[in-house]
C-alpha cells in the first residue's frame, strides 16, 4: 500500500506580491513555500503511515531548484520523491498539468489499496482543478474539500465539506482525495528525518521518461498543448490613495463622512 | 479540431441543493442570457436533480430559454461520477457552445473532471465574461493599466473572453479557449449581477427531458449523508455591512468580537469577518473568514479591525465598495487599500466610533 502526495511550490503571498511593470509576476523576488493544502495532503498520507506502515511518495511538477522544497518533504517523513521537470512541460494549463502528473502518477504506479492526495487548490492559481482531473485521467473516483479521512476496511470514509455544511462519503481504494486546511496540522520535520532526507531516493522524470505514457504527446502538454491560454494579463487599476483620518476627533470625522455619504 | 458550427448555445449547469436551486443559478443564467444575445443564440439551464421539475421553470424568469432536466434517484444528491456523466453526455450529445459552472465547492468538484472528460479548457473562478469584443475592450479601459492605443482587437472574435483574478487580484489574466469546444468556466458566486425576474419569461420557460443512461453501476461513491452546518453560518457574501477582526484583536478576544459585533449593529445589520490568523487560531469559525482561502466579499462597507492586510486576506475584500481600517501600525498594507484610515488602538477607537454613529444616526 503507498500514498502519493501531488504538491506544488508557490511563491509566498503571505508576503508582498511583485508584480513587474509588464504585468508579470515577479517570482524572482519573492519567496516560495509548499503549498498550504499540499502540507495537510502530505500529512493525511504521514498519518496513513503511522497507522499501517505504507510508503509515501511526493510527487511534483516544476522547476530544477524544486528539489529542495521535495527534500523537505522527505524531512517530514516522505519516503521517496519524484521530480516531473522539462521544458517541454512548461507553460501547461491546468489540464496539461494534470495529463503530466497522471502519467507520473502512472509510473510511479497506482495499486488497488492505493490513495493519491493533492491539496484542495494552489494559492499562486486558485483553481483547485488539476487534483480532480488527475483523477478523470487516471479513472480513479475523487473526494474534494476532505475536511476528515476514516479508514474502514477497503474503504475510505470522507467527511466532504461544503459551503453550508458537510456530506459524507464512502469511497474505495484506489481513490484521489484534495485536502483543506481543516483536516489535519502538518507536523514539522524532525532531527531525524533532516539527517536521513538526503538518503532517501529522489528520481527525476523527465520528458524522455514519460513520454511513452498515452497521456503525453506533443498536443496534449505544455504551452501548445493546454486548452486554455492567457489571452490577455493586465494589472488592475491602482486604487487612489485613501484619507488617513488624524486628529482627537476622528471617530466623529468617519461618522461625518458616511453620513455624508448615506451609509448610515 | 472539432467542426465549431456544430456547438451551439450558452449552458448553465444549474445546481440544486436538497432539491432547492442556489443563487449562483440565477446570478449564472442571467450573465449566459447576456453572453447568448451576443452570440444570437438560446440559454439552456441544465438541472440533474430527483423530483426536481418544479424549480425549473424559474430559472426562465431570470434569462434561460429552457431546461434540460435530467432526473432520477441516482442524482438526488450530488456525485461526482453520476453528474460528471450525465453532464457530459449531455455535452457531447447536444453541444453548447459555451458551458457556465457555478464555483461552489460542488461545481469546482464538477467542472474540472468533465474538462478532463470532454477533453477542452476550463478556466477557474471567472470574475467577468465577454464574447464581444468591444465590449472587452470597454472592460480594459475600464479595469485594467494597459495602454490600448497600443493594442489591436479583432473586433470579429467570437470567442469566449474569461477574465479571473490571479495572485489574489494583483495580476487579472483574461483566458480564451480557442481550439476546443465547449468553452467552459466555472463562475465565482457573488458576482455576477443578477437580472430580474420575469414571470412571464419563467411562464414560457420550455421545460426538455432528453434521455440519458445512468446506472448505480457508474457511480463509485457513496453518499452516507448530507448534514447542514448545526450552527448558523454566516453569511458573508450577501451582507451589506462587513466588521472584520485580524490578529490586532489578540490582547482579549472576546471582547474584540464583540466591539466588531456592535459595530456592525451600528452600522446596520452587518455581520463579523475575520482574517486567516483569527480563524486558524480557533477565536472564530472557518466561516467567518474573509480572503484567498476563505470569502471573496463585496460589501458597501468593509472595516478591517487590527488586519494587517496582507495579500491574503485583500483579495478577500478589496472589491468592496468602502474601506474602512483601524489599526496600531500606521505601516500596515492594509491602509494601502483602505478609503479611510484610523492608525489607533482598535479598543480605544471603535467603542468611540459606535458612539458617534450612533450620535450621527440620531441627528437625522
Amino acid at each position: 500500500m503507498k500514498a502519493i502526495v501531488c504538491v506544488k511550490q508557490v511563491p509566498d503571498t503571505s508576503g508582498k506580491v511583485a508584480v513587474k511593470p509588464d504585468g508579470t509576476l515577479d517570482r524572482a523576488s519573492m519567496a516560495t513555500i509548499t503549498n498550504p493544502d499540499d502540507l495537510n495532503a502530505l500529512e493525511a498520507a504521514l498519518k496513513l503511515k503511522d497507522a499501517t506502515g505504507c510508503e509515501v511518495v511526493v510527487v511534483t511538477m516544476g522547476p530544477p531548484p524544486a528539489e529542495g522544497m521535495l527534500r523537505e518533504l522527505l524531512a517530514r517523513g516522505a519516503d521517496r520523491a519524484v521530480l516531473v521537470s522539462g521544458r517541454e512541460f512548461g507553460g501547461s494549463d491546468t489540464f496539461a498539468t494534470s495529463q503530466i502528473l497522471a502519467a507520473a502518477v502512472n509510473k510511479i504506479g497506482v495499486g488497488p489499496e492505493d490513495i493519491v492526495f493533492c491539496g484542495r487548490q494552489a494559492i499562486d492559481g486558485d483553481t483547485a482543478q488539476v487534483g480532480p482531473q488527475i483523477a478523470e485521467k487516471l479513472h480513479l473516483p475523487q473526494v474534494t474539500y476532505a475536511a476528515d479521512i476514516q479508514k474502514d476496511g477497503d474503504t475510505l470514509v470522507v467527511k466532504r465539506m461544503l459551503e453550508d455544511g458537510y456530506m459524507m462519503i464512502r469511497v474505495k481504494t484506489p481513490c484521489l482525495i484534495t485536502c483543506i486546511k481543516e483536516l489535519n496540522q502538518p507536523r514539522y520535520m524532525n532531527i531525524n528525518g533532516i539527517f536521513t532526507c538526503y538518503d532517501k531516493p529522489m528520481e527525476v522524470f523527465d520528458y524522455e521518461a514519460l513520454k511513452d505514457d498515452p497521456l503525453i504527446e506533443v498536443d496534449t502538454i505544455g504551452l501548445k498543448g493546454s486548452p486554455t491560454n492567457v489571452f490577455k494579463s493586465f494589472t488592475p487599476p491602482q486604487k487612489g490613495a485613501g484619507t488617513m483620518l488624524t486628529g482627537d476627533n476622528v471617530a466623529a470625522q468617519l461618522a461625518s463622512v458616511l453620513a455624508g455619504k448615506h451609509l448610515i | 479540431m472539432a467542426d465549431f458550427n456544430e456547438y451551439k448555445g450558452v449552458w448553465v449547469f444549474c445546481e440544486q441543493r436538497q432539491g432547492a436551486l442556489m443563487s449562483t443559478d440565477f446570478e449564472l443564467v442571467s450573465e449566459a442570457r447576456k453572453l447568448a444575445d451576443e452570440l444570437g443564440c438560446e440559454v439552456t439551464g441544465l438541472l440533474l436533480g430527483d423530483n426536481v421539475e418544479s424549480i425549473a421553470k424559474e430559472l426562465g424568469g431570470y434569462g434561460a430559454d429552457k431546461v434540460m432536466l435530467c432526473e432520477s434517484p441516482l442524482l438526488k444528491d450530488y456525485t461526482t461520477d453520476a453528474y460528471a456523466k450525465v453532464v457530459c453526455d449531455m455535452v457531447n450529445e447536444y453541444k453548447p457552445e459555451v458551458l457556465l459552472i457555478g464555483a461552489t465547492n460542488i461545481g469546482r468538484d464538477l467542472g474540472p473532471r468533465c474538462a478532463a472528460r470532454l477533453h477542452t479548457g476550463l478556466t477557474a473562478d471567472a470574475t467577468h465574461l465577454d464574447i464581444d469584443t468591444k465590449k472587452y475592450v470597454e472592460f480594459l479601459a475600464e479595469s485594467s493599466t494597459i495602454d490600448l492605443s497600443k493594442q489591436t482587437f479583432d473586433y470579429e472574435d467570437r470567442n469566449l473572453k474569461m477574465t479571473r483574478p490571479a495572485f489574489g487580484g494583483h495580476l487579472m489574466a483574461t483566458i480564451i479557449c480557442p481550439r476546443f469546444r465547449p468553452q467552459m468556466s466555472t463562475v465565482r458566486p457573488g458576482v455576477m449581477k443578477k437580472a430580474p425576474f420575469d414571470q412571464a419569461k419563467a411562464d414560457a420557460c420550455q421545460i426538455v427531458k432528453p434521455a440519458f443512461s445512468l446506472t448505480a453501476d457508474d457511480i463509485k461513491t457513496e453518499v452516507l449523508s448530507v448534514e447542514k452546518a448545526a450552527t448558523k453560518l454566516v453569511d458573508l457574501i450577501g451582507a451589506d455591512v462587513i466588521v472584520s477582526v485580524g490578529r490586532g484583536i489578540s490582547k482579549d478576544v472576546e471582547k474584540g468580537i464583540a466591539l466588531a459585533e456592535q459595530l456592525a449593529a451600528a452600522l446596520g445589520n452587518g455581520v463579523v469577518g475575520a482574517s486567516r490568523a483569527v480563524t486558524d487560531a480557533g477565536w472564530m469559525s472557518a466561516d467567518h473568514q474573509v480572503g484567498q482561502t476563505g470569502k471573496t466579499v463585496h460589501p458597501k462597507i468593509y472595516v478591517a479591525l487590527g488586519i494587517s492586510g496582507a495579500i491574503q486576506h485583500v483579495a478577500g475584500m478589496q472589491d468592496s465598495e468602502l474601506i474602512i481600517a483601524v489599526n496600531k501600525n500606521e505601516t500596515a498594507p492594509i491602509f494601502g487599500v483602505a478609503d479611510y484610515g484610523i492608525v489607533g488602538d482598535l479598543f480605544k477607537v471603535v467603542p468611540e466610533l459606535i458612539k458617534e454613529i450612533e450620535a450621527a444616526k440620531a441627528a437625522k
